[in-house]
């Protein structure tokens, strides 16, 4: 498909397989992905396809039954996992903290992969803490308790904790699941200006077909475990494609005023 | 060009300026955790000077330097056991934070969560079949004590997990039903044990301070220490579990390891006060949940607080059990009780207003 030869591989999982018990069945089943350098991908499925156990895989926070994860080549149970931490930064789909911890500590939490366990956040760390919240429009939030906000505001928050991350990649599983109409594309904007502007690199689970083209570089779609479809968005948003990957011969795509939108016939 | 350089050296420094000045109860932790300590140290001090002074008969300086009987009484009897409250209410303390926040659950603590009971048993065990015996050199009841605690918070913990969450109602049950049958185990072992022996268990389960001299409290020391440096060693990654569990493993938190190290130092701290002390509760409640309304979540700042006011809330607590009876003396663990369970309960009832147990 649109494979560009001179694009460096970030993070590939490789025939990936993984089951969450001994005996069940398997939730990825030979499943292989290339996240490249310096391009949006995302990860698009049915709900119980398996996007969030890879995307889980490839974040290390599981370890797969098969196959195995490379972060820039180099095999990912060889990297430590504070090392691990600076370059890939995982956001979950949901953040329950039962503690009123404020919105800027949570943030700070993602500067530890940078500190020393013996010291705390300097100056320079809680600036970039502060830039991550004022990128995602969050800055109001700062000194206010995350068990107090709301689905999207937390949502926020995670967000700006993986930004202060710094990171070479990021891994979002339904990052815009909670958030509005001017977040969500907030979201997308500021992903694109991370790739744009800094190289950033970024796979994103996302049931928001209608925010893949053009801004996203590569779609892959996920069924049953399995790849199904990759290729540009344009190649992968087709009806064809949508209903075999979704099971559901109402999907539509249509193309307007530059985007490629796709709903379920009703 | 040199303006321009100027103009952006002075914005920079002016935003280090800015936040470095703005917002310092949310910002910078060290910060506050140096102020924190430097208060909680001075009540500490407050605490000891009063719990020494305090007592049966009150500390008499003069008679320091000439009455060998009240030296004997000032350094042998009250400012051992001055250290000992204090030693234990500092373990008790750094525990409830730790295991608060390993659980994310502030309504974790030794004994609420079965720890206490199990170390208890354990304790009981030990003294049913011979309590003065050594194993290469420790007492059996310390020993007994800590593979007692080590298990019932291993079964609490399997009982209360389910996949990647922790249960939080499941947790607290698991923890009382682990406590009723440790305590149903305890009368048991009392009941078939012979009559000195089930006496010396009665005397140990009402638990007490009392302590003649300095050995058992280093001898404690050498198991408590490590326990110590090791729970706050892990204050950072239980800061990160505290908040979320992926999202620490995501931070490069090794969960599995630093959960088994939080287990086996908080087990074999319990297990020694427990066999030393008896079961004193709520101190590991209340302490931490002060020191958060005092000075924030920040785990690493309320693990080595809750340390400090650990030691000086139960030397005070001490020092009421001590005086409340003239010259009799309460139980301290009746004293941190009747203190403690109406915080539970406060805690309990503000906690369902957001978290469903």
């Amino acid at each position: 498909m649109s494979a560009d030869t001179n694009v460096e591989t970030l993070i590939e999982g490789r025939d990936l397989r993984f089951a969450y018990a001994e005996g069940a069945p398997e939730v990825v089943r030979g499943a292989s992905v290339r996240v490249e350098r310096g391009r949006l991908s995302a990860l698009v499925g049915a709900n119980g396809s398996g996007k969030s156990t890879l995307i889980r895989l490839l974040a290390g926070l599981l370890k797969p039954s098969a196959g195995e994860v490379l972060l820039g080549g180099v095999p990912l149970a060889r990297v430590s996992p504070r090392e691990r931490a600076r370059r890939v930064a995982y956001v979950p789909q949901g953040v329950s903290t039962v503690f009123p911890f404020t919105a800027l500590e949570v943030v700070l939490t993602g500067r530890s992969p940078h500190t020393t366990r013996f010291r705390f956040e300097t100056g320079r760390d809680l600036d970039a803490a502060r830039a991550a919240l004022a990128a995602v429009d969050a800055t109001h939030l700062e000194a206010r308790p995350v068990t107090e906000l709301s689905g999207g505001e937390r949502q926020l928050v995670s967000l700006a904790r993986a930004l202060a991350q710094e990171p070479e990649c990021l891994l979002l599983d339904e990052p815009s699941a909670a958030l509005d109409l001017k977040h969500r594309a907030g979201l997308i904007r500021h992903l694109r200006r991370l790739r744009d502007e800094q190289g950033m690199t970024a796979l994103v689970v996302t049931h928001d077909l209608t925010l893949l083209d053009p801004d996203f570089d590569r779609v892959y779609a996920i069924g049953k475990g399995e790849v199904a479809a990759e290729g540009a968005p344009a190649e992968v948003l087709r009806e064809e494609v949508l209903a075999e990957v979704y099971g559901d011969e109402h999907v539509r795509a249509r193309r307007a005023f530059g985007r490629t939108f796709v709903w379920s016939e009703l | 060009m040199s303006s321009e350089l100027m103009k952006t050296k002075g914005a920079g420094s002016d935003l280090a300026l800015q936040s470095a000045v703005r917002d310092p109860n949310s910002a910078a932790a060290g910060r506050r955790l140096r102020r924190a300590l430097g208060w909680l140290f001075l009540f500490l001090l407050v605490s000891t000077l009063v719990s020494l002074w305090v007592g049966y008969r009150r500390l008499d300086l003069a008679a320091l330097w000439t009455d060998e009987g009240a030296r004997f009484l000032f350094f042998g009897l009250r400012l051992p056991r001055v250290l000992m409250a204090g030693v234990v209410g500092a373990s008790l303390g750094v525990v409830g934070a730790a295991l608060q926040a390993m659980f994310r659950n502030p309504l974790a603590e030794p004994l609420t969560l079965g720890v206490s009971g199990g170390g208890a048993l354990g304790a009981s065990v030990a003294i049913a079949f011979g309590a003065g015996a050594k194993v290469a050199g420790l007492p059996v009841v310390f020993v007994a004590a800590f593979a007692g605690a080590c298990l019932s918070v291993v079964v609490v913990y399997r009982l209360a997990r389910t996949g990647a969450t922790v249960l939080p109602g499941a947790l607290l049950l698991a923890g009382v039903v682990m406590n009723t049958v440790a305590a149903a185990g305890v009368v048991v072992i009392q009941y078939f044990a012979d009559y000195s022996r089930a006496l010396q268990i009665l005397r140990w389960t009402i638990g007490s301070l009392d302590v003649v001299g300095f050995d058992l409290i280093w001898r404690m020391l050498l198991f408590l220490v490590p326990g110590w440096v090791v729970l706050l060693l892990l204050a950072r990654d239980l800061h990160l579990l505290a908040v979320d569990e992926e999202t620490a493993a995501a931070l490069g938190v090794n969960v599995r390891r630093s959960e088994r190290l939080v287990y086996v130092a908080s087990s074999l701290i319990v297990g020694v006060t427990v066999a030393v002390g008896g079961t004193i509760g709520f101190v590991g409640l209340i302490v931490p949940h002060a020191v958060r309304l005092l000075f924030g979540e920040d785990v690493r700042v309320v693990m080595p607080c809750s340390f400090v006011l650990g030691a000086a809330f139960l030397m005070l607590a001490d020092a009421v059990a001590r005086t409340a009876l003239g010259a009799g003396e309460l139980p301290v663990g009746a004293i941190t009780a009747l203190a403690g369970g109406p915080v539970f309960l406060w805690l309990l009832r503000r906690q369902q207003r957001y978290t469903a147990l």
